[in-house]
């Protein structure tokens, strides 16, 4: 009942006095909408990030060259023979598949038409493991990987950009490099971002990659090494395998350190949420200080609002108004001021994040912000908490007031 | 003087002193003053500017405490209460007239009126009883208008209804015609003088008028802090 009337007293007050209520909130509802429209998009990039790397298929394993933890001289290239190696059934029984990746950024071109994309360079593997389908033609085969073959598979955006099409494309040559490849396939439209999408991919049997593209990099080279373990419970098993061989492969003696690196898909889902925490931490600390801000702001326009209404305060105390109620009523009404202007910073947080979700549609980048229910419930605390925070000291100074020294108060 | 032994006065003041303290210098606003006023009593309390009228009336209605001296209402020590029962005292026994009206401008004359009633234990029927006391010194049409749609007569009798709507013992009003024409202050007395015959309720009145102060029972003539002559009105 006593709240029901300092609900009422506080929502005139501050409907009474609406520019004013409004620049006293303005602070909060740019931090609140600050805060939520940030934590929208880092959690949409967290999702974009975690979607990207669960995408590279499952159950896979990194096998990179050098080691970061270890001080290794002279590490060895990862190369074919080392692929090789690992395709064998009988020593690595929990391997399912092995794909090499040579990958680079150049010109592709069709007549007149260019467009700078991905190349990649792999083998036949690499379709399942990627989970490649083919629209129109097939993927490369195991022969034309040994016969070194000028074939390529396209995204249908890319054969979309080139040729203004994409059925009819196989047969295709297209100019890699200035050398001339043929088009055997065109792969399922996926989506994905500007710069990362593989509708826009070309893919080329790794070797023709290495002879043909990229001729500046040492014989049999290969940039990293994906392999598929049979099953999640192999994954352990699976690295076992890859480190033994990989240890023969590359003739390191017992007392010698691995020149590679083994990574699981975990380990880059690990990498990439220590990346977004720390970006939600960062953003949690600029939410802090605006709300501070915010906060600070309140407590001045109320504290010029108690020294305004000197008078009414000695009044309401000469009839009877205790000392809690004067808190209470100033109290409710910083609070209010508060929470408004959270739910106005929601809105415009909502505002932000939707705009940036439809400029980031536009532009092709894979974000979709995301507010979660948790941000607009921590953001309504913490705003009702901020205006109970910062109201209590005018709040108290307001209720401590002599009653004759208030009404004497012009 | 008054017969102590088959009145208890209501208000009782003894040797009250108030001494404002201002860096070194010290204002004596109140020198010992002496005082009882009985139920039902109507007082004007009369005297030159400064010579402690405000003053007193701040004691008596518990807004301020004295320096020294002692001030029992209603048979109660003053000085033995606690801030939140002062609040309660001033709530159920004082009404409160000011010069200057003293509304709360962005509430109605209805919402003005139940201000007491909501800082008060029993909140039962607000709107009922406001009502009423606007109905009482004829209001009963101004309601719903806020304080500057009214005349300062009627402003007045806002806070008039809304001195009276507990109910108190006392009313206690500092120039309550000070603002206002003779005609309307002439209105704004006669409505008080009515209460106190319909209900008993003690008038305490400063004036600086002497056509209003000439109505009451009794006259209190304060001068540098000191009552410094009574004489009978009416
Ligand atoms: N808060 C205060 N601080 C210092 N001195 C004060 C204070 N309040 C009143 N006084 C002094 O006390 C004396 C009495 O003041 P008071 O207001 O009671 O006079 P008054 O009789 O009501 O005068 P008026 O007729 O002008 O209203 C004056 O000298 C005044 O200056
Ligand atoms: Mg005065």
């Amino acid at each position: 009942m006593k709240l029901l009337q300092a609900l009422k007293e506080a929502v005139s007050s501050i409907s009474g006095n609406r520019t004013r209520s409004f620049l006293t909130i303005l602070g909060i509802v740019i931090g609140v909408g600050a805060v939520i429209s940030l934590m929208a998009i880092g959690q949409g990039a967290q999702q974009t990030i975690t979607g990207q790397i669960e995408s590279i298929g499952t159950n896979v394993i990194y096998l990179m060259e050098g080691n970061m933890s270890e001080d290794v001289t002279n590490p060895r290239d990862l190369t074919l023979l080392d692929v090789k190696a690992l395709e064998n059934r009988n020593r690595a029984p929990n391997i399912e598949a092995v794909s090499p990746v040579l990958n680079a950024n150049i010109a592709v071109k069709y007549g007149r038409e260019s467009e700078n994309t991905s190349v990649v360079g792999s083998n036949t593997a690499y379709q399942k493991i990627m989970n490649l389908e083919i629209a129109e033609g097939a993927f490369f085969s195991d022969s034309e990987v040994n016969s070194n073959a000028s074939v390529a598979v396209i995204g249908p955006e890319l054969a979309q950009r080139l040729l203004g099409r994409t059925t009819n494309v196989v047969g295709t040559s297209l100019r890699i490099n200035g050398q001339p490849f043929r088009v055997v396939g065109v792969t399922v439209a996926k989506g994905g971002s500007q710069f990362n999408n593989p509708d826009l991919n070309v893919y080329l049997p790794i070797t023709s990659m290495q002879m043909r593209v990229q001729r500046g990099n040492s014989a049999g080279r290969v940039q990293f090494i994906i392999v598929q373990a049979r099953s999640s419970e192999s994954m352990d098993a699976a690295i076992a395998e890859t480190n033994t061989i990989m240890r023969t492969s590359h003739r390191l003696s017992p007392r010698q350190a691995n020149d590679f690196t083994i990574s699981k898909q975990d380990d880059f889902l690990s990498i990439a949420s220590a990346i977004t925490n720390v970006f939600t931490i960062f953003l949690s600390g600029i939410a802090a200080i605006s709300l501070l801000v915010g906060g600070i702001g309140i407590m001045n326009i109320m504290l010029v609002s108690v020294s305004e209404r000197t008078q009414e305060i000695g009044l309401r105390k000469a009839l009877g108004a205790r000392k809690a109620d004067i808190k209470l009523q100033f109290l409710t009404e910083s609070a209010m001021l508060s929470l408004l202007g959270g739910v106005l910073g929601i809105g415009l947080g909502w505002l932000l994040s939707s705009a940036f979700g439809i400029i980031a549609e536009q532009t092709g980048t894979p974000l979709v912000p995301i507010i979660g229910i948790g941000s607009v419930l921590l953001a309504t605390l913490f705003s009702a908490a901020i205006g109970i925070f910062f109201g209590l000291y005018p709040a108290s100074r307001a209720a401590n007031l002599e009653p004759v020294e208030a009404l004497r108060h012009e | 003087m008054t017969d102590t032994f088959n009145h208890e006065p209501v208000i009782r003041v003894r040797d009250l002193k108030k001494v404002y303290r201002m860096g070194t210098l010290e204002v004596y606003a109140l020198r010992g003053i002496d005082l009882e006023i009985q139920p039902g009593e109507i007082i004007a309390i009369m005297g030159p500017s400064g010579s402690g009228k405000s003053t007193l009336m701040n004691m008596i209605g518990c807004l301020d405490s004295p320096s020294s001296g002692e001030y029992y209402l209603d048979g109660q020590l003053v000085s033995d209460l606690v801030d939140d029962e002062l609040a309660a005292v001033r709530n159920k026994k004082i009404g409160f007239v000011f010069q200057n009206y003293n509304l709360l401008p962005r509430a109605n004359a209805l919402q003005n009126v139940e201000l007491p009633l909501r800082y008060s234990d029993e909140k039962t029927s607000l709107r009922e009883r406001s009502a009423s006391a606007l109905d009482k010194v004829g209001l009963a049409d101004r309601m719903t208008h806020k304080p500057m749609e009214l005349s300062g007569g009627q402003q007045q009798r806002v806070a008039i209804a809304r001195a009276i709507v507990n109910e108190p013992a006392i009313i206690l009003a500092d120039e309550p015609t000070g603002n206002l024409d003779s005609k309307s202050g002439q209105e704004i007395m006669e409505l008080l003088l009515s209460l106190n015959a319909r209900n008993g309720t003690t008038l305490v009145i400063v004036t600086h008028d002497p056509g209003v102060a000439a109505q009451a029972q009794r006259i209190v003539h304060l001068k540098d802090g000191l009552v410094h002559r009574e004489e009978n009105g009416l």
